[in-house]
């Protein structure tokens, strides 16, 4: 690792003005991510400013939702009450990712930054136009079967992985940021991270120096009907080949509301609104399910190796809508 | 187990390089320790040439742990000061702000039982307890252990009682060559906790139904150990002393001596 220098934030601004100040500097969450990349000499921060201690931990009510601290762990965000009861389509999503070890560091603001785990972004032997802009995209034309089959460039192939994310992009939900001179703004969940276009360097649209502070979740009538389906290579501790986080609120049996979001196959989280729209106002059945997978998928553009991602996503989305109508219990039947 | 004094006393020597050099500091110093802005001010003298003869002494001062580990033998860039606890001892360390906790454990400390697998974050075998939760030492900064209370295997057992879980894995014959085993047995004690608080896994049934204790099923011990990998494969046994540790119906014992006796 890299020589850099360390010092623990008592407060938000001083974090914000720290890491402004120097481009090269770092906020430090869990460090599970960035602490690994440092080792790997893919990441070379000359200082982190560490946030851990920063009183951003609160999980609380809101007039609109449910706010949830950036520095707030994600095995305590996934088990906190009002997180289970009202948005257990985020509890599972963090449940399925990683390990308990690991998501008893990980933070909600590192898990948000969390970098591609692109072998050839690992690597600093191969070229990438994330790591090292103008390298050229080693997995273009190379290995790309964990790769993206939505929304990727020529620049970049690479998938987001992140399963918390998913969740919070079916679930609209709004990013608080402080930035320099206090000044605070909120982003989207859907315009948070970014397709790679011409700038795969850039994962999402925080500048340098602006902090997360919270993550705040818009009240919504999905809690009895949500489910998160991970498929992977095995049963645990592995990131997704494709995940699909599924909520539905109903009338009688005719869809509400619908929100699909799908990981594994996008450089973001990538919200199936094509299936969103297709489905609203239909009766929630298998065929209708299957029918709006199909739209969703017409738009995939698979790569040499990872054409059964298509296949796969069609059929998590079923499986998972079938899950939400089942009450989201672990265990598919039928 | 006795609380050490959290911080070493001064050496006549040291008292006076310290009095001489900042006045200002010197009592906070004395009451509250060296910390890491002090010790800025300290390479600052170092690199203007003003702590010349007497900067051997105030290293070691600095470095100095209350249980004797050695002192690191030269300044230190980024060097970062970390009051924590360790197993019930109170420690005192100057570490590299690159060091990872399971490196100052091991290379530091002597405490050799959490090991090094595969340094990221990928097997659980430098699994230990902050403040009660089980975190990988090999991706926690050891700067950012400042007031953090760590346990690991060595801290386990009362004396020579064994920890039920270390006995358990014994009973059972949860390992081969051990190389994972005192992370097993760190997560599987963390476990135990985390069940009693009624936390859920990606396997729940339900995970809007919350509520305490939760009755570990095989399936959910799997799922909560998944981040401990074992190349031995001694899993069904593993899962054999975790069962029997947080039910309260003893499992049978797998193996047996030659002679026939357990
Ligand atoms: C072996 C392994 C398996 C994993 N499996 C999965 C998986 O299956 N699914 C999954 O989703 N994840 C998985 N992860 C990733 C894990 O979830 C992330 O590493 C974690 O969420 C990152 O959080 P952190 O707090 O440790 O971030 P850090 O490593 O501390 O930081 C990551 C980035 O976020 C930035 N940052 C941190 N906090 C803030 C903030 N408040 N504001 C602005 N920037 C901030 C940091 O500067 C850094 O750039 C896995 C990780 C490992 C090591
Ligand atoms: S897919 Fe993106 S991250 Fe992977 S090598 Fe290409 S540019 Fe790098
Ligand atoms: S050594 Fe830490 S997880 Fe492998
Ligand atoms: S006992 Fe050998 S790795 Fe687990």
């Amino acid at each position: 690792m890299r020589p850099f220098n360390y010092s623990k934030a008592g407060d938000p601004a001083t974090a914000v003005n720290l890491v402004s100040a120097n481009p090269g500097a770092k906020f430090l969450g869990g460090g599970t991510n960035l602490v690994d990349l440092m080792k790997e000499d893919v990441m070379h921060p000359s200082e982190l400013v560490d946030i851990t201690r920063l009183k951003h931990a609160d999980i609380e009510k809101t007039a609109t939702g449910v706010a949830i601290g950036a520095t707030a762990t994600n095995a305590l965000t996934a088990n906190h009450e009002l997180i289970r009861k009202n948005y257990p389509l985020l509890s599972m999503a963090i449940l399925a990712g990683a390990s308990v070890q690991i998501r008893n560091m990980a933070t909600n603001g590192g898990n948000l930054n969390q970098r591609t785990r692109c072998t050839y972004f690992y690597d600093v032997n191969m070229p990438c136009n994330k790591r090292e802009p103008g390298s050229g995209c080693g997995a273009l034309k190379g290995i790309n079967r964990n790769h993206a089959i939505f929304g990727w460039s020529e620049k970049c192939v690479a998938v987001y992985p992140s399963d918390m994310a998913v969740a919070l992009a079916a679930l609209d939900a709004v990013v608080h940021v402080e930035g320099k001179n206090n000044a605070k703004r909120t982003i989207e969940f859907a315009d948070f991270h970014r397709l790679p276009g011409d700038t795969p360097e850039k994962d999402n649209n925080l500048k340098q120096g602006e902090l997360i502070t919270s993550i705040e979740l818009p009240t919504n009538d999905f809690a009895e009907r949500s489910y998160y389906l991970k498929i992977r290579e095995r049963s645990s501790y592995a990131f997704a080949l494709v995940s699909v986080a599924a909520a539905l609120s109903l009338e009688g049996n005719q869809i509400k509301q619908v929100r699909i979001a799908l990981g594994g196959v996008a450089h973001k989280p990538w919200r199936a609104s094509v299936a969103e729209k297709w489905l609203t106002g239909k009766e929630a059945t298998e065929a209708n399910f299957r029918a709006a997978a199909e739209a969703e998928l017409k738009n995939a553009r698979p790569l040499e190796h990872n054409k059964f991602k298509v296949a796969m996503a069609k059929k998590a989305i079923t499986r998972a809508l079938q899950g939400a109508m089942q009450g989201g219990v672990y265990g598919l039947e039928g | 187990m006795e609380d050490q004094p959290k911080f070493p006393d001064l050496t006549d020597e040291e008292r006076k390089v310290l009095e001489d050099l900042m006045p200002d500091e010197l009592p906070e110093i004395i009451t509250s320790g060296l910390k890491r802005r002090h010790f800025l001010k300290l390479i600052t003298f170092t690199g203007t040439g003003l702590l010349a003869a007497q900067f051997l002494g105030i290293e070691q001062l600095m470095a100095r742990t209350t249980t004797g580990a050695p002192p690191p033998p030269i300044a230190l860039e980024n060097g970062v000061n970390v009051a924590l606890k360790i197993n019930g001892r109170a420690q005192n360390l100057l570490v590299d702000s690159r060091m990872t906790l399971l490196d100052a454990l091991r290379e530091r400390l002597a405490l050799t039982g959490s090991k090094k697998g595969c340094d990221h974050g990928q097997c659980g075998a430098c699994t230990v307890l902050i403040d009660g939760r089980r975190v990988l030492s090999c991706l926690t900064l050891a700067a950012t252990c400042e007031d953090r209370v760590v346990t690991t295997i060595e801290g386990l057992a009362e004396g020579d009682t064994l920890h039920p879980m270390q006995a358990a894995f014994i009973k059972h014959d949860g390992f081969q060559c051990g190389y994972c085993t005192p992370g097993q047995i760190c997560s599987a004690v963390a476990l135990m906790s985390e069940a009693k608080n009624g936390e859920a896994s990606y396997v729940t049934r339900n995970v809007r139904q919350a509520g305490k204790p939760v009755k570990l099923s095989d399936e959910e011990i799997r799922e909560r150990m998944s981040g401990n990998i074992c190349r031995c494969g001694a899993y069904p046994n593993i899962v054999d002393a975790i069962r029997e540790v947080h039910g309260d119906k003893a499992v049978a014992q797998v193996w047996q001596f030659a002679d026939g006796t357990i």
